[in-house]
């Protein structure tokens, strides 16, 4: 039989450097069911029969968010044989309170006071014997860091695991309200595992409203219970849940008070207070944050001498997905003479489709990992939390966390790692909204679209440019206000009480392996997804009726030379008239609707989709003013058509690429389906009101039943802006409860 | 009634009583701040909120708009 340890602790408490330490390299990284958290699980080196499971970094085991759930559930129902509690040996107090709930749940724990290296260091002294004896439970003194006691914890942990030897709970509340806890054990004996008595007598004195829902008692056990809930609220003149929290923080209080000899450090400050004085400085905050995000950002995606993340792209692009992969396909597929060893359309396939659609989709894996290793290193030293705490003023406006920052800006070079990056937001409700806008901003491959248009209708003014930027970033803005007042959103209100931890050195390991689970998830869907949509598209493009244009002849199905003759052109005009209210009328139409489609497998393929469509093949460069494309275009396109366009292939439904990034962050298909759906509604409104409207005042469009559909949409979206929030965030916090739900 | 909103940065107080209720109140308490607490206002965010504050030894931040729920004496 497996021994099943859950690894358990508050947030910067050393977990991860541990959970590492335990189980090296014989990891599985996922998620929990159905929700964006993430889950680690791995087995203790050297002890095949011991899985470690890694839970969120939490401070309590309340209902309220996300990560207590799902950790609370996992201990109630799949009841670990042990526990090991991660404490933080500098920050015992708050540290402790943890412990104080887990202790309670009957399973055995172990307490890992970590970062006693620190505590030494500071002078401090910890008695571990008493600890232990007031809690009921081992301490081992571990510095996960330098490795020091977490194999010893971990074997300590197994050992009481097999045994199931829980310790003595100690009676941490006082008089009445063990009194009454003590009732309410007696009154549900039977109805849950004797184990889990305790836990469950206090969460229902605590009027939990998850236990009171999974253990529906009956209506008179229920009016029972609550009499003596009364009774004690009564007489303490406070609700019982804060009486539950505050006796336990007592308790704490007295137990660091006899176990802890603390040498006070008095006013000197620790080097973590003296950057934080700099960095979190009234003045100079914001400059230190600007040039931190410009550094970052010029080594993974700039174009300078030292943008390593760029070079390591384009020689993917360029040298690896052009060159070499391709040749090493034509010297297993041709044989000698230039006799293809296997029919055409399969050579076709895995070179058009498969090697040019997979890599130019990989060829983003160095700026992936250049960066998600940077944002690591940002999070592991503790600066993530200053952002939002420096950011969060602004974003909060719309709907968003100050950490929303970081992903919209690295998606201005791709949204890819843009979405991946929203890892860091801790709220739920704030990842999500930002997972949703963080594909509206213009990110590298779509600049060629704006090119393009810039060159051939609007004689390259600079100004097209920075007006796609204000329509991204409009729309981020515009979304966030409009999404936080629908109840998915405010339903679940994100107090914003965050932790400052003090900064530390970063640790190599973990920043290297966060680094490679980013970027080895983002290869795995490469892999599927996309090699699948490659196919797809590929297929489509390539064939189509060989007798297009023929007169008379039938339709014949076959390999088509001529995008114009391929199955793409008949989707193109099929589906041409739901863009008819977009002004994409004429013979644009369906070039305009198959460039939207293909642009699906990557933003700039719209262009190269425009270069096939007008003839002119590929080698031609389009961001040349000299390319005869421009007149091409020029004739098909007016300039309100062209913002349509550009807008609507800005705004829609990103790359295939990100799409699953957003899915892998949702983890459910529900929600990604809502955040796709809505870039492509927003994409289509926006598109629709910018073409009826401006082209009624230029002239491009004439007045119609679309022009009061525009006016229509556009009354119903500033309607949807300045509406009250019937769900305000304040209301919803002073009444009721509200639990996450998982 | 004071709230540790209208609290200068350098004072220490002592917390009262936290108003309001549901996951707000007890996410505040979970941290820490808890009835008798001493809590020391710390600096404010360059923008003007959130503010951080030293609570049981350790650095928290906390928006202005929820600070108002806690009264300090």
């Amino acid at each position: 039989m497996d021994i099943k340890i859950a690894l358990a602790g508050n947030p910067n408490s050393g977990k991860t450097t541990m959970f590492n330490d335990l189980t090296g390299s014989n990891q599985r990284v996922g998620n929990w069911p159905g929700v964006t958290v993430e889950k680690k699980e791995g087995r203790l080196k050297g002890r095949k029969d011991v899985i470690i499971q890694d839970l969120p970094g939490i401070y309590s085991l309340s209902p309220y968010t996300l990560e207590e759930v799902v950790s609370r559930t996992y201990l109630v129902n799949e009841h670990p044989d042990a526990i090991i509690d991660i404490v933080d040996g500098t920050n015992i107090e708050r540290n402790l309170y943890l412990t104080t709930q887990l202790i309670e749940l009957g399973i055995p724990v172990v307490i890992a006071l970590n970062m006693v290296d620190l505590v030494r260091k500071n002078g401090d002294v910890i008695d571990l014997n008493k600890l232990g004896q007031a809690l009921g439970c081992e301490v081992i003194a571990t510095s996960a860091l330098k490795g020091e006691g977490s194999k010893q914890a971990a074997e300590r942990a197994a050992q009481l695991g097999a045994e199931h030897k829980a310790g003595q709970m100690p009676s941490v509340f006082n008089g009445s309200v063990e009194h009454a806890i003590a009732h309410i054990e007696e009154s549900i004996q039977g109805k849950v595992s004797d184990q889990f008595l305790r836990w469950y007598a206090i969460k229902l004195f605590e009027r939990d409203e998850k236990v009171i829902e999974e253990l529906g008692l009956d209506k008179s056990l229920m009016s029972h219970i609550e009499e003596h809930i009364k009774d004690c609220e009564k007489e303490m003149d406070d609700d019982a849940e804060s009486i539950i929290t505050n006796q336990r923080y007592a308790y704490i209080a007295k137990v660091v008070q006899s176990a802890v000899r603390k040498k006070r450090s008095g006013t000197k400050l620790s080097t973590s207070d003296k950057i934080d004085r700099i960095v979190t400085n009234r003045i100079l905050a914001l400059p230190i944050f600007a040039a931190i995000m410009f550094v970052i950002y010029s080594i993974a995606m700039g174009s300078f001498p030292f943008s390593i993340g760029t070079m390591g792209t384009d020689w993917a692009n360029d040298v690896l997905f052009g060159e070499w992969v391709p040749g090493l396909f034509d010297k297993l597929l041709i044989g000698a003479g230039d006799v293809l060893r296997v029919p055409e359309w399969l050579y076709a396939l895995i070179q058009d489709g498969i090697v040019a659609g997979v890599g130019a989709v990989l060829g983003f894996v160095p700026q992936i990992l250049v960066l998600c290793l940077l944002l690591s290193i940002l999070e592991d030293i503790g600066y993530m939390a200053r952002i939002a705490f420096i950011m969060d003023r602004i974003f909060r406006r719309f709907g968003l966390s100050g950490k929303s920052f970081i992903p919209l800006l690295v998606a201005t070079g791709c949204g890819v790692p843009g979405i991946m990056s929203t890892r860091t937001i801790e709220q739920d409700r704030d990842r999500k909204m930002t997972i949703m806008t963080t594909g509206f901003i213009p990110c590298g491959a779509k600049i060629p679209i704006i090119g393009l248009f810039a060159g051939a209708i609007f004689n390259n003014s600079p100004w097209i440019a920075t007006s796609a930027f204000f329509i991204g970033i409009a729309a981020v803005v515009i979304s966030g206000i409009i999404l936080k007042k629908f109840k998915a959103f405010a339903g679940e209100p994100a107090p914003f009480v965050m932790e400052l931890p003090p900064y530390h050195a970063p640790s190599a390991g973990n920043v290297l392996r966060a680094t490679w689970e980013r970027g080895w998830s983002f290869i795995k869907r490469a892999g599927t997804v996309i090699l699948i949509s490659s196919i797809v598209l590929w297929f489509l493009q390539g064939y189509g009726n060989v007798n297009y244009g023929v007169e008379g002849a039938a339709f014949q199905f076959g390999a088509v030379d001529d995008n114009n003759h391929s199955l793409l052109r008949y989707i193109g005009d099929g589906i041409a008239w739901i863009f008819y209210p977009l002004g994409w009328i004429g013979d644009m139409a369906w070039k305009a609707a198959v460039a939207t489609f293909t642009g699906l497998i990557a933003k700039e393929e719209v262009v190269n989709t425009f270069g096939v469509l007008y003839n002119y093949a590929g080698e031609v460069d389009l961001m040349d003013d000299s390319s005869p494309i421009w007149a091409a275009v020029r004739g098909d396109f007016g300039p309100i058509t062209t913002y349509s366009f550009m807008i609507f292939n800005l705004l829609c439904a990103p790359c295939f690429a990100a799409m699953g990034a957003i899915k892998r962050e949702m983890n459910n298909s529900k929600w990604t389906l809502a955040a796709i759906g809505w870039m492509c509604g927003f994409a289509y409104v926006a598109a629709l009101i910018t073409y009826q409207i401006g082209g009624l005042f230029t002239g491009e469009a004439t007045f119609g039943i679309f022009t009061v559909i525009a006016f229509i949409l556009l009354a119903g979206v500033i309607y949807l802006m300045v509406r009250k929030n019937s769900y305000k965030e304040d209301v919803i916090r002073l009444s009721g409860k509200h639990t996450a739900n998982v | 009634m004071k709230t540790l909103k209208d609290v200068k940065v350098g004072d220490t107080v002592t917390v009262v009583k936290l108003h309001g209720e549901g996951a707000l109140k007890r996410r505040i308490m979970d941290m820490g701040v808890t009835r008798g607490t001493e809590v020391f206002v710390r600096k404010v965010a360059p923008l003007g909120d959130p503010i951080e504050v030293t609570v049981r030894g350790y650095e928290l931040s906390i928006r202005k708009g929820d600070a108002q729920n806690i009264e300090v004496g």
